[in-house]
C-alpha cells in the first residue's frame, strides 16, 4: 500500500491513549463525541440556519416597509433566505456517495468489474439480509448505532437521530482510496463505524445537521428510500 | 479455520489461513498480519452481532480477520 502519512502533532506526554479506532486516537486534540456534543452541534446548526434566514429576510421586510417599489429587491432577499440554507442542506446530502450513483468509483475511468464483484460479495457478507437488500437497491449500508441509525456510502455517512427527524451528514472517506473498488470503500467505513462509533464520529467531519426532508433533496434519487428506511428504524428506537 | 484478508484493489486478497490441524499455519498468519500492520493497515474482526473489534494481535479463534486502510475526515 502506498501510504501518505499526514503529519499530526504528537500527543503531550502523559496523554492517555484513546482505546478504539487508531485514527481517532491520533486526533488526541479533538473532543470526544457524545450524545450531548451531538445535541449541541445540532442546536448550533439550527441556530445558524435561523440566523441566515433572519439575515436575509429582515432587509427584505425593511425594504418593503420603506416602499413597495422595492419589492423586486425584497424578493431577491427572500429568495436568498430560502436558497442559501437549502444549498447547505444539499451539500450535506451530497457528501454521501452511494454505490452506482453518478459519483461512484465504479463509474470511474477504469473500473474493474471482477474486483467490484468481489468487493460487493464481501460487503454482502458483512451486512445482514435486510441490509444486503438495501445495499443492492440504494447503494448504502445501514448500521444501527448508539447515537442513531447510520447510512454509509463509498464516501460520507448520514446519521439519523433517534426519532427520525434530524439527520447529521458526515464527511469521511478511506484515506488512500485511489485504487479501491467501490464496495470495498463502503466496507472500510462500515468496519470502522462498527469498531468504534464515537471514534468514527470523531474522525469524520460534521458537514451539516438538520431536518431529514432537507437532506433528502441532496441525495441521489436511488439513495432516498434508504433514508426513509433509516428514519423508520430511528423512530422505532 | 481462520482467514486473514486484506481489502485491496482486487476486492480482497486472502493472505493466510490457519487451523489447528495445519501445523505452522498460525505462525505464518501472524507473520503476514504483522507485516501488514507495519505497512500501515488496521485489523478488524467482524462479529456476528453486527459489531466489529479492533485487534492488534492476530486472534487464534476468529474465523475472519479483515485488514483495512485508515479512514480520514473528508
Amino acid at each position: 500500500m502506498t501510504q501518505t502519512r499526514t503529519w499530526k502533532p504528537p500527543a503531550p506526554a502523559g496523554t492517555p491513549r484513546r482505546p478504539g479506532l487508531d485514527e481517532a486516537a491520533a486526533l488526541w486534540w479533538r473532543r470526544e463525541v457524545t450524545h450531548e456534543t451531538l445535541r449541541r452541534d445540532g442546536r448550533r446548526w439550527t441556530a445558524w440556519t435561523v440566523a441566515l434566514v433572519v439575515a436575509f429576510t429582515a432587509p427584505g421586510v425593511g425594504l418593503l416597509l420603506l416602499s413597495l417599489w422595492t419589492l423586486p429587491v425584497a424578493l431577491g432577499c427572500f429568495a436568498h433566505a430560502w436558497i442559501v440554507p437549502g444549498l447547505q442542506a444539499r451539500r450535506g446530502g451530497r457528501s454521501v456517495v452511494s454505490l452506482r450513483s453518478e459519483r461512484s468509483a465504479a463509474r470511474g475511468d477504469r473500473p474493474d468489474p471482477v474486483a467490484e464483484g468481489v468487493a460487493l460479495g464481501l460487503l454482502g457478507d458483512l451486512v445482514g439480509h435486510r441490509e444486503r437488500e438495501l445495499v443492492r437497491r440504494c447503494g448504502l449500508a445501514m448500521h444501527r448505532g448508539r447515537f442513531g441509525v447510520w447510512l454509509v456510502g463509498e464516501r460520507g455517512a448520514l446519521m439519523v437521530r433517534r426519532g427520525g427527524r434530524r439527520v447529521d451528514c458526515w464527511c469521511v472517506r478511506v484515506a488512500e482510496s485511489g485504487d479501491l473498488p467501490a464496495g470495498d470503500r463502503v466496507a472500510h467505513l462500515l468496519l470502522a463505524l462498527r469498531e468504534d462509533e464515537a471514534g468514527f464520529a470523531m474522525v469524520a467531519n460534521l458537514g451539516f445537521s438538520g431536518a431529514a426532508w432537507r437532506v433528502r433533496r441532496g441525495l441521489a434519487q436511488s439513495a432516498r428510500p434508504a433514508l426513509e428506511m433509516a428514519r423508520a428504524a430511528a423512530r422505532d428506537r | 479455520m481462520g482467514r486473514l484478508i486484506r481489502l485491496d484493489r482486487t476486492g480482497h486478497t486472502t493472505l493466510a489461513e490457519w487451523g489447528a490441524e495445519e501445523a505452522g499455519s498460525h505462525e505464518a498468519a501472524v507473520a503476514a498480519f504483522r507485516r501488514e500492520l507495519d505497512a500501515g493497515m488496521l485489523a478488524s474482526v467482524p462479529n456476528a452481532d453486527g459489531s466489529a473489534e479492533v485487534v492488534r494481535e492476530l486472534p487464534v479463534d476468529s474465523e475472519l480477520v479483515v485488514l483495512r486502510r485508515p479512514i480520514a475526515g473528508g
